[in-house]
């Protein structure tokens, strides 16, 4: 029998204060650099001729810091949290959890400086080169041993829902990733994908799409199922549901990548067979969205006053409008239309910002203080500022980017009577440049909303003792079972 | 469309995999009560601690 005396009787929170702190310090570097490249798009002059400034440069700069480094230290940090608290253990490895830190900051400042260099494997979203690619792979190792041992150590015997969506997020980005960065290396800064042509765009969608579907959904549903029962107060609205959803989910996911690559020289029954998948999630999506707002069910009141609440909602239904508008745009006649234009630029913001970005937000607010031994934020007051600011920021990001992404698709198929196309490219162009504008506003205003964040997260840990909350005592029965 | 040949392989051993989690949760009864977790997560003890710095004042 384990011998009490030698396990500490604490959760880990240090992992999880480092990774929820860390979480507001990326999405303000992330948005700040988004915020940039939109200015430069409307204002090219803003790359001040400086190629490390330039747009090809900072964009993957941008997506890499919000995906990565903000939307995953929000992972890891509520990751950490929920399987702590309903396994009722500690992490099983302190020095692990603190490599997975670590490990994690320090690929996040490799991408700062390499990308702004021009080292890339230019490949979207996996755009870090090899010795990276490497040092991600250890820490996501490291991070699965932590958080299945953790699982496996458990003093629940059930494994609540969260857990799962988390899990199957850590080990699918980990295939993906191996999958899709094979590469050969040919100097320390330099690699070639080991696949080619049309190859290699099958694997790079295969793993962009599924990275959204496992890393930037799976990962934040677990999040979800966690932090608005406790915010609400109220068990989730069916966790029958919650449990459909999960198996639904991820026995349907896999093969929605090549919705990224109609009309191109895939093979069309692959473009189809992607397009299917791509409809077929639209059932569990929405489950899991009525499943979550619903647990306000007769408590729709705290809507009004908690502004906690309000960013898990709002979350949620800009979960349930991006998976309506994903699989409407990857139908193919719909594609014909979107592809290439803003559309998909705002239809990745409604999913990046409003889902993504607003449960974690909401999450944290919920998180931070209990880090601390509080259980409010300093000003809940600011809270509701921050969500009616972002929210706006938003709004006007994508409708800006709908009406410019229409108005593009229109202008590029427009032909006259004899065959010959109605506009040039640049016309196009010279018609998006006041939604590019309004872009930037939405983008500045979503941009405030996180300092504000900051400062009220500032205010409320500044001076304050960290506390690791006690593990629950376990019944005598079970303890020697 | 070689690269097929190694995706659609993957995805139906993932389907195994997944299958095989699914037979294991079933098996060793997580989906027995589909109520409880969902209330024992607010049943949760919230307290934070008071500061332990040695184990031996917890004894």
């Amino acid at each position: 029998m384990q011998s009490p005396a030698q396990e500490n009787p604490n959760y880990n929170y240090r992992v999880v204060r480092q990774f929820a702190l860390t979480t507001v310090l990326w999405g303000i570097v992330g948005m700040s650099v988004g915020v940039w490249i939109a200015a430069q798009l409307a204002w090219p002059e803003l790359n001040f001729g400086i190629s490390w400034l330039s747009y090809g440069r900072l964009r993957p700069l941008h997506t890499n810091a919000v995906i990565f480094a903000f939307g995953g230290s929000a992972l890891f940090a509520t990751s950490y949290h929920v399987v702590q608290r309903t396994c009722q253990a500690r992490l099983i490895s302190d020095r692990l959890a603190a490599f997975t830190f670590w490990g994690w900051q320090a690929v996040i400042v490799a991408a700062v400086i390499t990308l702004p260099l021009g080292y890339t494997s230019s490949k979207e979203y996996a755009e870090l080169e090899w010795p990276i690619d490497i040092l991600i792979t250890l820490v996501w190792v490291a991070f699965a041993v932590v958080f299945f041992g953790t699982i496996v150590k458990r003093k629940t015997k059930h494994i609540y829902v969260a857990n799962w969506f988390f899990g199957a997020y850590i080990l699918t980005v980990a295939l993906l990733h191996i999958v899709n960065s094979a590469e050969i290396p040919v100097t320390m800064w330099k690699s070639y994908s080991v696949y080619a042509g049309v190859q290699d765009a099958m694997v790079q969608w295969w793993y962009g799409h599924n990275a959204v579907g496992f890393f930037l959904t799976a990962g934040f549903l677990g999040m979800m199922y966690y932090y608005i029962p406790k915010q609400a107060e109220r068990p989730i609205y069916s966790y029958r549901l919650s449990v459909v959803h999960f198996w639904a989910l991820i026995f349907t996911y896999m093969w929605a990548g090549p919705h990224h690559l109609h009309y191109t020289a895939l093979p069309d029954w692959v473009q189809s067979l992607g397009m299917v998948f791509s409809l077929i999630l639209l059932a569990p999506s929405w489950g899991g969205m009525i499943n979550g707002v619903m647990t306000l069910s007769g408590a729709w009141h705290k809507l009004r006053t908690d502004p906690i609440l309000k960013f898990l909602i709002t979350a949620l239904s800009f979960y349930g409008m991006s998976t309506f508008e994903g699989p409407m745009m990857a139908i193919k006649t719909v594609n014909a239309l979107s592809h290439y234009t803003d559309w998909t630029i705002g239809h990745v913001h409604a999913g990046a910002l409003g889902w993504v970005a607003f449960i974690s937000i909401g999450s944290l607010y919920y998180l931070i203080p209990r880090l601390y031994g509080l259980t409010q934020m300093h000003s809940v007051a600011l809270i509701t500022v921050h969500f009616w600011v972002a929210t706006l920021g938003v709004v006007l990001y994508i409708s800006a980017m709908w009406i410019a992404g229409v108005t593009q698709g229109l202008m590029w198929r427009a032909v006259n009577v004899d065959g010959t196309l109605t506009y040039s490219f640049v016309e196009s162009v010279k018609a998006t440049y006041p939604y590019y504008a309004v872009r930037v506003v939405g983008g500045v205003l979503f941009l405030s909303g996180m300092f504000i964040m900051a400062y009220n997260v500032w205010k409320t840990v500044a001076g304050k003792q960290p506390i690791d909350a006690r593990i629950p005592q376990m019944a005598p029965v079970a303890a020697t079972a | 469309m070689e690269i097929l040949y190694l995706l659609i392989p993957l995805s139906v051993a993932l389907v195994f995999v997944v299958g095989a989690a699914f037979w294991w949760a079933t098996r060793s009864g997580q989906f027995d009560d589909l109520e409880g977790p969902a209330h024992r997560i607010l049943m949760d003890d919230e307290r934070p601690s008071q500061k332990i710095t040695s184990i031996e004042e917890t004894r």
